[in-house]
Formats: C-alpha cells, sequence, structure tokens
C-alpha cells in the first residue's frame, strides 16, 4: 500500500483526467456517435432487406404453389381424358368384336343350313338315279334272263330258297 | 485512409524531426556506465516503472569514456510553493539522484527517483536520513508533460484520426475500405460482445462511446508498452485510478433506485443483517470495485514489464555462466515468447477493464424484476451470480 | 513484519491459484460438456476469474 500510495502521482492523474475527459468527448462527438450511427442505420437496412427478401421469397414459394396446384390440375385433367379415350377405345373394339362374331356365326349357320340343304337334294336325286338305273338294269337283266323256261324256272327256284332262307 | 497514412507518415517525420533537433548529449557523472550487474538490472527496471520526465531513447559511452544520453528533453510544469515553475526536463541533466538544483521562481528544485521534490526554505542541496528519504524537501503538485503524458497524447490523437477517418468514410459510402475495414469489427466488437450482453439492451447506447473511448486507450497503451519506446503509462497507478474513478463516477450517477435499495436496504434478509450487508456492499461499490479494476490494470502491466525487462536482463547477468552467444540466445527466445504472451495480455487487461466496467454499469442500471438471492458473503458472490444471470 | 507480509502473500497467492484452478478446470468441464457454448463460457471464465484476480492482487498490495 505505502508503494502504491508513493508511486501515486497527483499531478499526472489531475492532467490525465482532464486529458481523459477531452479525450472521451472529442471520441464521443466525432467518431463514436457517427460510427454507432451509421452502423445503426446499416443493421437496420440489412434487416429491411432481408426482411423484404423474406417476404419475396414465401411470395415466390406461394406463386410456386400455385404454379404446381394448377400444373396438377392440368395433369389430372389430361389424365382423366387420355382414361376416358381408353375406355371408349376398348368399348368400340369390344362391341366390334362382338359385332363381328354375331355375324360370323349368323353366316355360318345360314352356310351350314345351305350345305345341308344341298346335301339332301343331292341324294335324293342319287336315289332316284339310282332307283331308275337299277330298274333299267333289272328290265335289262328280267328280259335277257327269263328267254327260256329253265332260267325262269331256276330263278324262281333261287328265289324260293331265298325266302326260305329268311 | 491514404489520408490516414499520410498523417502517419508526417507524424512519424516530425518525431524524428524532434530526436534531431533537440537530441542532447550530455556528460553523466554517474561512474558505472552501462547496464551490467544485478543491482543496476533491478534498478534499471524499477527505474523504468516509473515515469520519466524526459524521452529517454538509449545511452552509451562515448570515446572519452563519458556517457551520452540520447533522447529529447519533456516539459517540466509544476505548482511549487511560490507558484507556477515551468522549465524544460534537461536543466536536471539527467540526474535523478537530487544532486542537480534547479532555481525558479524563487523555489529550488531536484530530481528523485523520477520525482521532483521541492527544497524547503533556506536549504541549499538535498539531505538525506538513512533510508536515502530526503529530509529537508517535499513533494510538489506535478503537472509536467511526463513520458505518460506524450504516450496519452500520442494515442488520444491517433484514436481521433484513426476512428474520424472511419467515422468519415461512412458519409460517403455503407462498407468501410483499408484501415477502416480493420477498425469497425473492434467497434462491433465491443459494441456486441462488451457492452450489449453486461449493460442490457435498454441501456447499452449510452455506455456505449465511454466503454469503447476506454477500450481502445487501454489496448493501444498496452501495446504501446511493449514498443522500444518503453511506454509504461497503464503501469502508472495515476493512470489506472483515473480510469477506474470515471468508472466508479459512471456507475454511481446512472445508478437506479433499485441498485441503491440493493446497496443501502438489502431486500429479502433479515432486518438485523441488513446494516452489515450495506456497509459492505458501500464498501463493495465506492471501494472494492474501483481497487480492484485499478489494480489489476496496473499489476498485470507491470508486471509484464518487469517479466519482459528481467528477460532481456539474462543477456547481461547470465553473461559470465552461458558465454554471450547463450544468455543472448536464451534471452532472446524467452523474452520473444513472454513478449507474444503480453501481447495477448494487453488485449485480454483492455477487455477485462472494459468488460467489468460495462458489468458494474449493468448492474447500476439493471431492473431487477427478480427477486434473486443475496449472499451473505457480499459483493463478491452477487457478482459471480450476476454475471452468471447474464451470460445463461 | 517482513517475513509476515510474505507468508501471507503466499498464502494469498495459493488461494488464488486454487481458486483459478477450479475456474479453469470447471470451465474445461462444461465446455467438453457443451461444446457450442465455449465462447460463452470462455466470457464468464474470463470475467470471474479477473474478479478473483482483482481480490489477489488487492490483498498483495495491501499487505506489501
Amino acid at each position: 500500500m505505502e508503494v502504491l500510495l508513493n508511486d501515486f502521482s497527483p499531478g499526472l492523474f489531475v492532467v490525465q483526467t482532464i486529458l481523459l475527459l477531452a479525450l472521451i468527448f472529442l471520441m464521443v462527438k466525432f467518431a463514436w456517435k457517427p460510427i454507432l450511427n451509421s452502423l445503426n442505420e446499416r443493421e437496420a437496412g440489412i434487416e429491411e432487406a432481408l426482411a423484404a427478401a423474406d417476404k419475396a421469397r414465401t411470395d415466390m414459394q406461394n406463386l410456386q404453389a400455385d404454379n404446381e396446384k394448377m400444373l396438377q390440375e392440368a395433369r389430372a385433367e389430361r389424365e382423366g381424358m387420355l382414361k376416358e379415350a381408353r375406355e371408349i377405345k376398348e368399348k368400340m373394339i369390344s362391341d366390334s368384336k362382338e359385332q363381328a362374331k354375331l355375324e360370323g356365326d349368323k353366316m355360318l349357320k345360314q352356310a351350314q343350313a345351305a350345305i345341308e340343304s344341298e346335301k339332301k337334294a343331292a341324294v335324293a336325286d342319287i336315289k332316284s338315279q339310282v332307283a331308275e338305273l337299277s330298274v333299267a338294269i333289272a328290265e335289262k337283266v328280267l328280259k335277257e334272263d327269263l328267254s327260256s323256261n329253265d332260267k325262269q324256272l331256276k330263278l324262281v327256284d333261287t328265289m324260293l330258297s331265298d325266302i326260305k332262307l329268311n | 485512409m491514404m489520408q490516414v497514412s499520410n498523417t502517419i507518415k508526417t507524424l512519424l517525420q516530425l518525431l524524428i524531426l524532434c530526436f534531431s533537433l533537440q537530441s542532447f548529449a550530455i556528460s553523466d557523472t554517474e561512474p558505472e556506465g552501462a547496464v551490467s550487474g544485478k543491482e543496476q538490472v533491478d534498478a534499471y527496471i524499477l527505474h523504468h516503472l516509473k515515469d520519466s520526465h524526459d524521452f529517454h531513447l538509449f545511452s552509451y559511452t562515448s570515446d572519452s569514456g563519458e556517457r551520452k544520453h540520447v533522447g529529447f528533453p519533456l516539459p517540466v510544469i509544476l505548482w511549487s510553493s511560490n507558484g507556477l515553475a515551468t522549465f524544460m526536463s534537461s536543466e536536471f541533466h539527467h540526474d535523478d539522484n537530487g544532486q542537480v538544483v534547479v532555481e525558479k521562481n524563487g523555489s529550488k528544485f531536484v530530481k528523485l527517483h523520477s520525482k521532483i521534490y521541492e527544497l524547503d526554505a533556506g536549504a541549499s542541496s538535498v539531505n538525506f536520513d538513512e533510508e536515502h528519504h530526503a529530509t529537508n524537501a517535499h513533494k510538489v503538485l506535478d503537472f509536467s508533460i511526463t513520458k505518460s503524458v506524450v504516450g496519452v497524447l500520442l494515442v488520444g490523437l491517433l484514436m481521433l484520426l484513426a476512428f474520424s477517418s472511419l467515422a468519415k468514410q461512412y458519409g460517403k459510402k455503407k462498407i468501410p475500405t483499408g484501415f477502416g475495414r480493420v477498425l469497425e469489427p473492434l467497434v462491433l466488437y465491443v459494441r456486441d460482445e462488451i457492452a450489449r450482453p453486461n449493460i442490457g439492451e435498454k441501456h447499452y447506447r449510452k455506455f456505449t462511446g465511454y466503454l469503447l473511448t476506454v477500450f481502445f486507450f487501454i489496448w493501444v497503451l498496452n501495446l504501446l508498452g511493449l514498443t522500444p519506446f518503453g511506454f509504461n503509462v497503464t503501469g502508472q497507478i495515476a493512470v489506472t485510478a483515473c480510469l477506474a474513478i470515471f468508472t466508479l463516477i459512471i456507475y454511481t450517477v446512472s445508478g437506479n433506485k433499485d441498485y441503491w435499495m440493493h446497496i443501502l436496504w438489502m431486500p429479502g434478509v433479515p432486518v438485523f443483517v441488513k446494516p452489515i450487508l450495506a456497509i459492505i456492499e458501500l464498501a463493495g461499490a465506492f471501494i472494492i470495485k474501483p481497487f480492484s479494476l485499478l489494480v489489476r490494470l496496473f499489476a498485470n502491466i507491470s508486471a509484464g514489464h518487469i517479466v519482459v525487462m528481467s528477460l532481456i536482463a539474462i543477456m547481461f547477468t547470465l553473461k559470465e555462466s552461458l558465454g554471450v552467444a547463450g544468455a543472448t540466445g536464451l534471452s532472446l527466445v524467452l523474452s520473444f515468447f513472454i513478449t507474444l504472451i503480453e501481447v495477448l495480455v494487453a488485449f485480454l487487461q483492455a477487455y477485462i477493464f472494459t468488460a467489468l466496467s460495462a458489468l458494474f454499469i449493468g448492474m447500476a442500471v439493471a431492473e431487477h424484476d427478480h427477486d434473486h438471492e443475496h449472499d451473505e458473503a457480499g459483493h463478491e458472490v452477487a457478482d459471480t451470480e450476476d454475471v452468471r444471470a447474464d451470460f445463461i | 513484519m517482513v517475513t509476515y507480509n510474505l507468508i501471507g502473500a503466499g498464502l494469498i497467492v495459493i488461494g488464488a491459484g486454487l481458486g483459478l484452478g477450479q475456474i479453469g478446470g470447471k470451465a474445461m468441464e462444461g465446455i467438453a460438456r457443451q461444446p457450442e457454448a465455449a465462447g460463452k463460457i470462455q466470457t464468464a471464465m474470463i470475467i470471474v476469474a479477473a474478479l478473483l484476480e482483482g481480490l489477489a492482487f488487492g490483498a498483495l498490495f495491501l499487505g506489501k
């Protein structure tokens, strides 16, 4: 403590007080006030700019969301239209298939019926022709075979044996 | 920016001019010559730690064996028993032992261990008692432009130039250029890391100017103390006392009702404890806080100077045991690293002085909405609590 | 007389050293636990250490 008090110079203290007061006054007036004011101003400016940027970003986001929504809607609409078209196409194909099948069936039946009737007619024709032919053959055979008595008797015998057998 | 560098250049030229014009070489009666022994090193360090009345740069021994000092004298302004006396310090002829008597305005002055004494009426030379204290002389009020005052003026001028040029830069554009880019973050640092958190968002603006001034004042002076010019301004107890008393006045004047109530009539404690706490708090507010501020800065800077100079003195004191090269090398390495630490300490002490000033101001202007606990141990505990409350 | 002062100074230095050790150690622990709060812890640490240092210096000078 003694050393401290001995080293303490009141004159220097007074001079230092005056100088420090002057320095504080001058620094506040010429340096700190303008510096701090402009720093505050700048900070306020930065804050404002940041807020504006924020706002712009949210606006942008909203806009983007709107766009997205519209795009979504358009896409959904397109999808719906495509689906409808596909359905129509399928329906048309299946309809035409069915119709074609029906038509084919019908034609087939007609053809079958025609064939059947032709066949019947042909069979009937063949039958009549066979009958005619057999009659003619029989006539010729009979004319040939019954020209003598022996032969007539022989035939009658044959016939009679056949009948017996039956 | 060019402007500032030009001004600095001009200042330097002026300084050199001063050296060349006013450098004075005066023969010395001291028989010892250059500093070499242990006692002389101690004396030299102690002498350096004190303020001096001339700006001493270096000394050498001329060919004829005379001791020459190079530097320039500073004006001495004294308020003696016969009124104001002014003369140049060169009139003491580098005497520091009370041998040379200067007579001005009917008073006789001597310089003894960096202090100027006025001889009592009728005496013609100083008499000493066995402890080497003068018996027939008394101290005078010494308003001299000492080396410390030169340092303060220099730093004040530099600060004004640097920061007013920074302030001017803002007028033209929003972002500073050149050296201003270094200064601006420092200003922001003091404002945002020291003033704002310690004082609080509501009141910090009023005190930022003072804190900024004090921070840069102490920091630059601390750094100036590390230069070879040998300033030891922040190691002068008068300077740190002045700074501490400024802080004391500021927080005493701006203290609000809560602050005074907490000092004089602490709420939340039994009545019989209140007067005891009031005494402790009063001592804390008016003695302990400023005393710790002034002593911390003074002791740290003085200790730093002593350590650096002692390590430099290894060059002389260990010359015999280690050899010239060994002693010089050791001294250079050690003092280099300690100087690096001192650069850090220079900033740290400026920061601590400013931060504690801000903290004390903050405690004085804080609005206590919480009824926080007070320990009977007194203000130190309250301090740490408040520190924590502010940082958490 | 001088010896007593020196003993007192030694005691002060021991006490201050212990205190500073506590402050530093606890701050390190805190930083290790919460590295993101390192800056705040350091600031608080320096200020508390400075308060202690002021006390120690004051006592040293009063004793001297």
